[in-house]
């Protein structure tokens, strides 16, 4: 019965997203005031209702249901909990249930909280929203049921790529999916605005807290899914250029500029047209991304269940709304007059050349990305790799740190260009004591982690001025939030820098009792023994690491053998044993027993990385994201209700 | 400064920035897109030795070599028309063996032979990268060992 439940809740949440864009459409065009007060319930009602479907959805995998079709291609009753739960999610189906449910809570949010906008923008923000969640909603019910019953229930399931079972990969996918449909938030208040025409500072600061919250997600999600591929993969890499990997990094880079940009239209009224440009593109590359990954349209090592047939859909979809979006805009970008005039030398002009250069950093990622698909299509097959993408983004992304030295020094409006340099001594002497100590102990550094570990050191130092000469306590917060991530970056990319730089690596074929030295450390191979988990079973090797103070660690890689379900072939994965120091990390990896051919002890193949700073990447990640975190919160409206009761109960209490 | 002016020093700014990144992207694509070779591709000789690049093939039957030291492996990529010997020092990922796909960053060798820096971790025993698609269809779907 929940299997049919959860498909009645999706009709009916999809019935109720018809009627709010109906209703909403029909108020819009002059139809009586009644029928706006007909679009925040429905929204409301539409968002819980694709929820309760989305729980059931959970129910049926935790109840290991194999009646349903899902479940059955996708769980196992064997597997632990987490998965089970996480299983929900791992797959094509079950994560555009999650897409359209966040969709429907993100109206809901809107319509409940959202007090500052004008009614009929209100109205024609949420028919949007109700617009984009009709498509997703035809989409899961006509072409990707995920209550679908099987004629015969098998007695038990296929269960879950063992490369899936992993609970960062558990969480990762619903924190991207949560930026991505926050930046479908942006997209639909872009074009309400449009609509009513309402472009201005009171637009721009609605849509900032949903642009940062998607944002942080966004982060969280890409530092998180980068950490995954660092330890789970067990190549010790942290980042692949892969398509997968790019078509998450594009909207972020859009929400990055556009919460850049919107801060401008917000304080200075100034950009609105490129805002709404951005709001747009944002939420285009998101789709774009999802298209990418679900339709099979590029092949890339982290492709997983693709279907030509919901690749169409998916393309019609995005024609739809992003073709619509921008006729829209063109319609109406004319009549968004000019805002307010700055100087070239200026905060505004700073944030221009910023989003300038995050754009052409977006469009030179997604060319990359998508020239094989265009080069096949002309009869060519080619591939782009690392090589091009650290050629073209590795200069860009520098200089738009030096930008962003420069930019929070800057006055709005106006200023001069001695001043500026007045203000930077500090940091261009942290540079240049960076850049001379790498020169002098560095050794041979290739030029883009000098350059970087270079600009790390000035963007450090530089982003903690705006802080300067002022009263830390009063500081508000989203000075704070800047600050804060914007040290977030340079820790990031002091960490990038550092571990390209000065990597140590040894491979070896080791015996028990084998001694390893890998930079500091003296590494002894103690032995191995098999343990079983849950699902699976795996060789352990013991590791015991000694620094030159004599501190020992223990290091437990694991080689695990998953055994194959309903005949498919038994799968290894291998886990990386991690050691974090200050200094940065040793990365161990226990490969396959070496045959000895004078009978011997066998030997186990290991790999052991030293990698200075690495962990500083994830970090800076984190910074950036508790930065964003700070400023929305410094901007909802929430904490500045309650500031100004308590302030005026103070005041009250005060009175004679 | 008028606005005017203002706004076409700015339009100069972006235009300028445009196009040199448009510059560099059209020469980065020249020099670094033809990143992925197939054995067919190596021995028409497209490939020079040293340049950076990614083979992908499917490991030969029996052709799994290890060396002496127990850690370099040598194997045959072969695309069914051509073959590449392969030789790798490392520890090979999850899901790698013989007759399945294989896809590899590294260089060629004077001596023909591609030195493999990493052999690519995948997340599916489906995965098949595009270029591959060509070969003989009783090759892709052979079963695992």
């Amino acid at each position: 019965m929940i299997a049919e439940l959860g498909l009645a809740l999706l009709w009916i949440a999809a019935a109720l997203a018809c009627l709010s864009l109906v209703a909403g459409a029909l108020f819009l065009r002059g139809g009586p005031k009644d029928l706006a007060t007909l679009v925040r319930p429905a929204s409301v009602a539409q968002g819980v209702l694709t929820a309760v479907a989305f729980a059931l959805l959970i129910a049926l995998f935790v109840r290991s249901d194999m009646s349903v079709e899902l479940v059955a291609r996708n769980s196992n009753s064997l597997k632990p909990m987490l998965f089970k739960v996480a299983g929900t999610w791992g797959n094509h189906e079950g994560s555009m249930l999650l897409w359209l449910t966040i969709l429907g809570l993100s109206g809901a949010l809107i319509a409940i909280f959202e007090k500052r906008l004008r009614e009929d923008t209100l109205v024609a923000t949420l028919a949007a929203q109700a617009a984009l969640s009709l498509g997703f909603f035809a989409f899961l019910i006509f072409s990707s049921n995920p209550f679908k019953r099987l004629p015969v229930a098998p007695p038990d399931g296929q269960g879950l790529n063992p490369l899936l079972q992993d609970p960062g990969l558990a969480f990762h996918p619903p924190t991207l999916y949560v930026g991505y449909v926050g930046l479908s938030v942006a997209f639909s208040f872009a074009v309400g605005a449009l609509i009513t025409r309402e472009i201005g500072p009171a637009f721009a600061r609605t849509m900032r807290p949903w642009v940062l919250g998607s944002w942080i997600f966004l982060t969280l999600g890409i530092t998180a899914g980068s950490y995954w591929a660092y330890y789970e993969l067990g190549w010790g890499g942290w980042w692949f250029w892969d398509p997968v990997e790019n078509v998450s990094l594009v909207p972020w880079l859009a929400g990055a500029a556009l919460l850049h940009s919107v801060a401008v239209t917000a304080t200075r009224n100034a950009l609105r047209a490129w805002t709404v440009m951005l709001a747009v593109i944002g939420f285009s590359m998101s789709m774009v991304g999802t298209f990418i990954v679900r339709s099979g349209l590029l092949t890339s090592v982290h492709s997983f269940a693709v279907d030509p047939e919901r690749g169409t859909f998916l393309l019609v979809l995005m024609a739809v709304y992003i073709g619509g979006a921008l006729t829209l805009f063109a319609l109406r970008a004319g009549s968004v007059a000019e805002g307010k005039k700055f100087a070239l030398l200026s905060r505004e002009g700073s944030l221009v050349i910023n989003n300038l250069l995050l754009t052409t950093i977006l469009a030179l990622v997604l060319l990359g990305t998508l020239y094989p698909i265009v080069a096949e299509a002309m009869g060519e097959k080619i591939s782009v790799g690392p090589p091009y993408y650290n050629r073209v983004a590795g200069p860009l992304a520098l200089i738009l740190c030096l930008v962003m030295v420069a930019g929070p020094l800057l006055a709005w409006r106006k200023d001069d260009g001695k001043k500026l340099w007045s203000r930077l001594p500090l940091a261009i002497f942290a540079g240049a004591a960076v850049l001379f100590a790498l020169i002098l102990f560095g050794g041979k550094v290739g030029i883009l982690p000098l350059l970087g570990m270079t600009v790390a050191g000035i963007v450090a130092v530089a982003s903690l001025a705006p802080l300067w000469g002022r009263n830390l306590r009063r500081t508000p917060l989203p000075t704070w939030g800047m600050v804060i991530a914007h040290f977030g970056v340079a820790v990031c990319l002091a960490g990038m820098g550092a571990e390209s730089a000065f990597i140590k690596e040894r491979l070896v074929a080791a015996a028990p009792g084998d001694v390893v030295k890998v930079d500091d450390f003296a590494v002894k191979f103690v032995g191995v023994k098999p343990i079983a988990g849950p699902n699976y079973t795996a060789i352990e090797g013991t590791l015991i690491a000694t620094t030159p103070s004599g501190q020992s660690f223990m290091l437990r890689p694991e080689a695990r053998t998953f055994p194959g379900l309903m005949g498919t072939a038994p799968t290894e994965t291998n886990e990386a044993a991690l050691l974090t120091r200050p200094g940065g990390q040793l990365y161990a990896v226990l490969g396959q027993p070496v045959p000895s051919d004078d009978g011997t002890a066998d030997r186990y193949q290991l790999r052991l990385w030293w990698k200075p700073l690495v962990w500083w990447i994830w970090l800076g990640g984190a910074l950036i994201a508790v930065g964003a975190a700070l400023s929305m919160l410094g901007r909802a409206q929430l904490l500045a209700i309650w500031r100004t009761r308590r302030t005026r109960k103070a005041q009250e209490r005060f009175a004679p | 400064m008028k606005a005017k002016h203002q706004r076409l020093i700015l339009a100069l700014v972006a235009l300028v920035g445009v196009g040199g990144a448009g510059v560099l992207a059209a020469s980065a694509l020249r020099d670094e897109a033809a990143y992925f070779r197939t054995p067919v591709e190596v021995a028409a000789g497209k490939t020079e030795v040293g340049e950076a690049m990614r083979l992908g093939g499917m490991v030969a039957k029996g052709s799994i070599v290890r060396q002496a030291d127990g850690l370099t492996i040598r194997f045959v990529a072969t695309d069914g028309k051509a073959s590449v010997p392969v030789e790798y020092k490392g520890i090979v990922p999850d899901l790698f063996g013989e007759e399945s796909g294989m896809v590899a960053d590294g260089r060629m060798r004077g001596d023909g032979t591609f030195v493999a820096d990493r052999i690519l971790a995948k997340h599916d025993e489906r995965y098949m990268p595009p270029q591959m698609g060509d070969m003989p269809k009783d090759m892709k779907a052979a079963p695992k060992a």
